[in-house]
């Protein structure tokens, strides 16, 4: 495929570097899938011409520091609290578009109450979650995503249900409440994933500036050095493993909204 | 003129609302008013009191341990707080459901027969009202016209068709008392 | 009205921005009162409801984050669970307004007064070098004055302020003089006053971000230094507290809150006994009013710090003292609330008080 064609199908050009991703050293590790989410959030947030209007909430854990490479305004939350900082975020200046950024022990562990909370009350807000199944900033311990088997430092001969319980699917759980307008599980893995990941990012964005609910976007994602493989293994054992657990595609859409 | 009152007897004999029309009859003739419950579980069926203070200067402590007027509506309550009423207080009590009596003889003992009345007239919700009546008889800290007044301002609007029944309890209690 | 009630129209009246909330006894009529009065069709006012004092303590950083007035109020468990945020607030430097109507612990404890989060309170709670600027309020009126002036020295200094009351305060009736209405403060008044806000960029060239992360040692030790600059300042300039018949006493009560009231009580019965007693009432617990204690300690024959709790403001009385003058302690804890009658025994037991 030739650049123009790929312009031509409304992809972007892979190299180049969207003007609102700061030109710092990324802290994230080769082969991890933040640095790709942290450029399509860019793309979109300039894009859609929202770089005034944004504010990001960042999460403890490897994504902590997201602040330092996209040039928005940015909150640094406590450990699992990002949907309760930006609920208040939203509700009191209603003309910003407030998303979360957040890992799965953020996220789906400690933070689980306020995950719940803000999508069933519809907060406006976007929840970008990165599933890596394991905590990767503490050295590659269980998180509630871990699968059953995987080792972990926690878990050194396997997550076993009897003893650790059961991964937890919570963007299974967050579709059921009537708060949620628009989840959806994507990829970082293929160029192809990329666009459909940016495509989902985009509608989520679009959904929290017309005040639709709260829009979840779950990315199933790499950690090779926590998962102790090269980029690439990494990216094959999570097409074999995890997309068993957790299939990417659109889980529940209430508006169907075109560009 | 200091008058420091304790209220007590079971949650859901009035005695916190009783307490609170009194209060705010106060603060409409311009005096400095204090109304502590006790609050929580007692609520709900326990035993509930309340301390009002009407004064015409500052009120120092909303909690008291002595006071000039005990109004005193079960056993329980006669049993814990008969001590408390000051040498020359008034000690005003319920008979009903009372098995011993007020025993002090340094303060004035008055009998109110609020429940009996209060049965007799058909209307339970008047109970509170027709002790308050009593109350006010024998010492006129406020006028019945003020606690009138004050209903109209804090009840709502459609509970106003129920200010003559208070007025006329709060004149029946009048009665209970010489 | 109640002391909680007032909390509520005082908030209102004051221009706040946001409260959040959960319930808890001896404090729900704030959250139940802000529901009744429905400020978000009048004022603009965000009233939530959340779903636990976590998600609350999170809601006030993060509404604070953007330079808006927000607050929350809570119970002793309830505030215990907030102190994590509460620390970050403080490391923040945002402008906030929490509020402890103090019950009975340690643990689920009793839902009756007590004055036992002294320490929480003035001391930190959470985490890491950190103060909070603590208002004790003794009436229904100072519970509807202090969350102005709450608010006011939070952003004069911007810096997280508590209202440490208890459940009498909360839950008593008195009259009240409500403050005047003000309007909110529009967003470029907000933008003028806190630079820092977190609004989304609205044209700024800077990204303003609002975070307590710092892994460089000196440049985190140079963050500590920056507050403690601030706390020198507000130790300097707001302390505040009442004097009560100290003039001719031979002794002092300290007492602050609820307590302060019962004792004026004992100070009446005391001295129709001929005991010359007088009361030094905190209003700020920090800053402490530690040179007015050390002032009066030259002069009386002892102080009697009275708390219900085990002994806590005591300890920072006697370091005020700094020996000059014994010091002794009453206190009632678990939910009593002691009379004034009580006070006055103690007083004349612990000093071997001849009359």
């Amino acid at each position: 495929m030739t650049k123009e064609e790929i312009l031509a199908r409304g992809g972007s050009k892979v190299n180049a570097r969207p003007s609102l991703l700061l030109d710092a050293t990324m802290h994230y590790c080769p082969g991890c899938s933040h640095g790709v989410v942290h450029k399509l959030v860019a793309e979109v947030i300039e894009e859609l011409g929202m770089t005034d209007s944004a504010i990001g909430i960042a999460p403890v854990g490897c994504a902590v520091f997201a602040y330092n490479y996209i040039d928005i305004d940015w909150i640094e939350a406590a450990h699992g609290r990002a949907p309760a900082v930006a609920t208040a975020a939203a509700r009191l200046n209603p003309d910003a578009m407030v998303f979360t950024y957040q890992g799965d022990g953020d996220l789906a562990a400690i933070g689980t109450c306020e995950t719940i909370h803000a999508c069933n009350r519809g907060e406006n807000i976007t929840i970008i979650f990165i599933n890596n199944g394991i905590y990767g900033m503490t050295g590659g311990q269980m998180a509630p995503t871990t699968l059953e088997g995987m080792k972990t430092s926690t878990t050194p001969y396997g997550r076993r249900a009897d003893l650790n319980g059961y991964p937890l699917n919570i963007t299974n759980l967050v579709k059921e409440l009537d708060g949620t307008c628009y989840v959806t599980r994507q990829t970082v893995h293929t160029p192809a994933a990329v666009r459909k990941a940016k495509a989902a990012i985009r509608q989520a964005f679009i959904n929290t500036r017309e005040k639709r609910g709260t829009s979840f976007v779950e990315i199933v994602s790499t950690c090779n050095s926590g998962w102790k493989m090269s980029p690439a293994d990494a990216n094959k054992w999570m097409e074999e493993h995890m997309f068993a657990k957790y299939p990417p595609g659109e889980i529940k859409n209430t508006v169907k909204d075109q560009k | 003129m200091t008058q420091e009152i304790i209220i007590t007897g079971f949650g859901g004999q009035g005695v916190l609302s009783m307490g609170k029309i009194l209060a705010y009859a106060g603060l409409l003739d311009g005096l400095e008013v204090s109304w502590m419950p006790s609050y929580g579980p007692e609520q709900r069926g326990g035993t509930a009191n309340v301390t009002v203070i009407l004064s015409d200067e500052p009120i120092s402590s909303p909690v008291l341990d002595q006071y000039d007027i005990a109004v005193i509506l079960n056993q329980q309550s006669l049993d814990k707080f008969e001590s408390h009423v000051k040498p020359g207080g008034t000690l005003i009590y319920d008979p009903y459901g009372i098995h011993r009596l007020p025993e002090r003889t340094d303060i004035k003992v008055v009998e109110v027969k609020a429940t009996e009345t209060t049965i007799a007239s058909g209307n339970l919700k008047a109970y509170n009202m027709i002790l308050l009546g009593a109350l006010l008889k024998l010492y006129p800290m406020v006028s019945p016209d003020t606690v009138i007044k004050g209903l109209e301002k804090t009840l709502p609007q459609r509970h106003h068709h129920l200010i003559p029944m208070n007025r006329a309890a709060i004149e029946q209690g009048a009665t209970l008392v010489d | 009205m109640k002391g909680n009630e007032a909390i509520a129209h005082a908030a209102i009246r004051y221009g706040v921005d946001g409260y959040f909330g959960y319930p808890i006894t001896p404090q729900s009529e704030v959250l139940e009162t802000l529901e009744e009065l429905r400020p978000w069709e009048t004022t603009g006012m965000v009233v939530l409801q959340s779903e636990s004092e976590v998600a609350a303590i999170n809601m006030v950083y993060g509404g604070a984050s953007t330079g808006k007035a927000v607050m929350t109020s809570s119970s002793s468990p309830g505030v215990s669970l907030m102190q994590e945020g509460i620390s970050y607030i403080a490391a923040g430097q945002l402008p906030t307004l929490i509020i402890n109507v103090m019950r009975g612990g340690p643990g689920l404890g009793t839902i009756q007064p007590s004055q036992s989060d002294y320490f929480q309170a003035v001391k930190g709670g959470g985490h890491g070098d950190y103060r909070l600027i603590v208002l004790a309020p003794a009436s229904v009126q100072d519970m509807a004055d202090y969350v102005g002036l709450g608010f006011d020295l939070a952003f004069k200094y911007r810096t997280p302020a508590m209202l440490l009351s208890d459940g009498i305060v909360g839950q008593m009736m008195e009259k009240v003089v409500l403050p005047p209405f003000r309007p909110r403060r529009t967003d470029a008044e907000i933008a003028k006053q806190c630079p820092w806000a977190v609004t989304g960029k609205r044209g700024r060239k800077e990204r303003n971000v609002s975070t307590t992360l710092e892994l460089e040692s000196r440049t985190m030790e140079e963050n500590n230094r920056r507050l403690q600059a601030v706390y020198d300042e507000i130790e300097r300039n707001e302390v505040r507290f009442e004097q009560y018949m100290t003039d001719d006493a031979d002794y002092l009560f300290v007492a602050f809150g609820c307590m302060s009231r019962i004792c004026k009580k004992s100070i009446e019965q005391a001295r129709s006994r001929g005991i010359k007693v007088g009361l030094l009432r905190p209003i700020t617990l920090w800053p402490f009013p530690t040179g007015a204690i050390a002032d009066l300690s030259k002069r009386v024959k002892g102080i009697l710090v009275a708390e219900m709790n085990a002994g806590q403001m005591v300890e920072d009385v006697r370091l005020a003292a700094e020996g000059r003058t014994p010091v002794a302690h009453f206190g009632r804890n678990g939910g009593i609330v002691p009379n004034p009658g009580e006070v006055v025994e103690s007083l004349v037991s612990q000093f071997s008080i001849k009359e």
